[in-house]
Formats: structure tokens, sequence, C-alpha cells
């Protein structure tokens, strides 16, 4: 056995590990539940690019092109998340339920 | 059976699935950032099969405007899908 | 080269290491360098990791601790990984070699970087759309049904 089996079978178990967040992607009851899914695969996906690059040998086409990946599923994820929260609080920057309450600061009369 | 039919197998496998559950959820954008997982295994089974260059401008395609794009129109009209 | 672990895989998912052993008994003759299977280990253990991330993401009640193990587990998986597979592809010391390994280095610097910005933008969403965490009180079918809103 040697590096090249090594390398199908990370490749293998990377696949494998990633149903879990197929799983989520599909049952996940809120929608931010399916987004953290596609976070792994996303950056799991460029993992896989590095090993299927080590196995096919020529892995110095395939490592700009993960690092350029890696990029792209950031901004991915970023301009979705940045959505969601926009849509929320259009109008003004809605605060959160403050846990503490606030302590009231006597008017000046 | 060598590694890449292997890779090949997972592939193909996960877009099948990744395609059903765009189609079956009710939340549209959650269906448009499932497409965005449909392009990202798209371009993993381009790199697998060797094309690099092609798998490369799928991925900016895919991850980088057109998941963008479409979440952005479904913040443009009704969240909910009506069927 | 035999497959017998691929094919363990197809029929249900085992996670069988016997197969490193094995290496470890022929690397006098299979060519596999002192680089090599320290990548190796380093992979394996990367892998670990992500099976530590992916039974959180499974079996976690609510969308807070979820995304704790995924963000958690999903940056640290890759970092190992991928310096696994930096030591692994560095086996000649050649100047290419080098190249790659610094590429490899830039992955791993940039996903340190931007895997916990991401999950802090994701949670800040979930966050102010009123996601609720699991408390003690509330049941763990509580996440708010997204469907509905």
């Amino acid at each position: 056995m040697t590096v090249e089996g090594f390398t199908v079978f990370a490749g293998a178990a990377l696949f494998v590990l990633m149903l879990p967040a197929l799983y989520r992607v599909a049952v996940g009851p809120t929608s931010f539940d399916r987004l953290v899914a596609v976070n792994v695969i996303g950056t799991k996906t460029a993992v896989l690019l590095v090993v299927i690059g080590t196995l096919f040998g020529r892995l110095d086409m395939f490592v700009d092109f993960a690092l350029a990946y890696a990029l792209l599923n950031f901004v991915a994820s970023l301009a979705v998340a940045r959505y969601l929260n926009r849509t929320r609080s259009m109008p003004a920057k809605k605060p959160a339920k403050r846990r503490t309450p606030r302590k009231k600061k006597a008017r000046a009369s | 059976m060598t590694g890449l039919a292997l890779f090949n197998l997972f592939i193909l496998v996960f877009m099948v699935v990744a395609a059903v559950i765009s189609l079956r959820v009710k939340d549209l954008l959650t269906a448009s950032v499932v497409f965005g997982i449909y392009s990202f295994l798209m371009c993993l089974l381009w790199a697998e099969m060797g094309a690099v260059d092609v798998a490369f401008t799928e991925a900016a395609v895919g991850a980088g405007v057109s998941a963008v794009f479409l979440v952005a129109t479904v913040f443009n009209v009704k969240r909910m899908s009506s069927d | 080269m035999s497959m017998d672990v691929a094919d363990s895989f197809v029929g249900g998912f085992s996670l069988d290491l016997g197969f490193l052993a094995e290496a470890s008994v022929e690397t006098i003759h299979s060519g596999l360098s002192a680089l090599d299977v320290c990548g190796m280990i380093l992979a394996s253990v990367g892998l670990v990791f992500f099976l530590g991330a992916a039974v959180g993401l499974y079996r976690f009640p609510d969308f807070y601790t979820r995304m704790h193990a995924a963000g958690k587990g999903d940056t640290l998986s890759s970092l190992l990984i991928l310096l696994g597979f930096g030591l692994i592809t560095l086996d000649d010391f050649s100047m290419v070699g080098w190249l790659l390994v610094v590429k490899l280095l830039a992955i791993v610097l940039f996903i340190m970087l931007t895997s916990p910005t991401s999950t802090h933008a994701l949670m800040r969403a979930g966050f102010e759309d009123g996601v609720e965490p699991v408390t003690k009180g509330s049941s763990s079918k509580n996440t708010k049904k997204e469907g509905e809103s």
C-alpha cells in the first residue's frame, strides 16, 4: 500500500464524512442549518481538490485552484449570510433583545 | 475499481442527492444555496476528470456568481415557493 | 494494490485503519519515506477530527451547537489534512516541492482566517433572525420552523 492508496482512502473517507453534512442540508429544520452544512461542504471541497491533485500527480495546478476555491466559497457563504441579515433589519439596525436591562440615565430636566 | 472511479461514484451520487434536495425544499433561499452545492460538486467532477480550467470556470461561475445572483433574486421576490 | 479498503466503503461506513499498519510493515521496499508516513499520520488525524465534526453536525440538537461543531472541527481538519498532504508532496525536497508547500500553507492560512469569519457572520444572521437556542426547559425539536415564518 503506497501513498497513492492512502490518497484514495483519504478521498473516500472525506466523501463518506460529507454524508452527515448532506443529511443536514436535506433535513435541517431552519435554513441556517443548511447554510452551516453548505459551509462545511465548501471547505471540504477545497481539501478534496488537493486530494485529487495528489492522486493525479500534477498538484501544482490543483493547489492554485483549491486556493481560489476556498476564496469563492468564503465569498458565497458570506454573501448569503449578509443577505439573510439584511432583510430582517432593512430599515433600521434592529438591536437584538437585550439580556441585561439598560440602566436608566438620569435625564437632564 | 481505481481510485478515480470511486471518487466519480461518490460525486455523482452526491450530485443527484443535492439536485433532489434543491427541488424538494420549500424555502427558495435554501434551494438556491443547495444549488450552490450542486455547482461545487460539478466543479469537483470536472477536476476529477482532469479538465482543470473548465472546473475553475465552473467554480468561479457557480459559487461566485450564480449562487449570489440567485440569493439576490430570492430576496426581491416572495421567499416561500407557492407550489 | 489491494482495494479491500475502498470496497468496504461501498457497503457501509466503516473507518478501517488497519490499512496503515500494513503500510508501516512495507515501508522498507515500497518507497515510503519518513515524510510520507508522517504526512499520512497527520492526514489521518485530520480525518478523525472531521469525523468528530461530522458526528457533531449530525447529532447536535439546535443551530448554535451544530455551527459550533461544524465551524471548529471543519477548520482544524482542513488544516491537518492539507498539512499532511503538504508533507506527502514534499518527499523530494526540490524547489517545486517547496513552492507547493508554500501554496498549501497559503490555503491553510486562508481557511484559518475566513472560516471563523463566515461562521460568525452566519451566527449573527441566525441570532438576529430569532433562532432560539435549545434550553433545558424547551424540547430539543424546538428549533424555529423557518418554513412558516
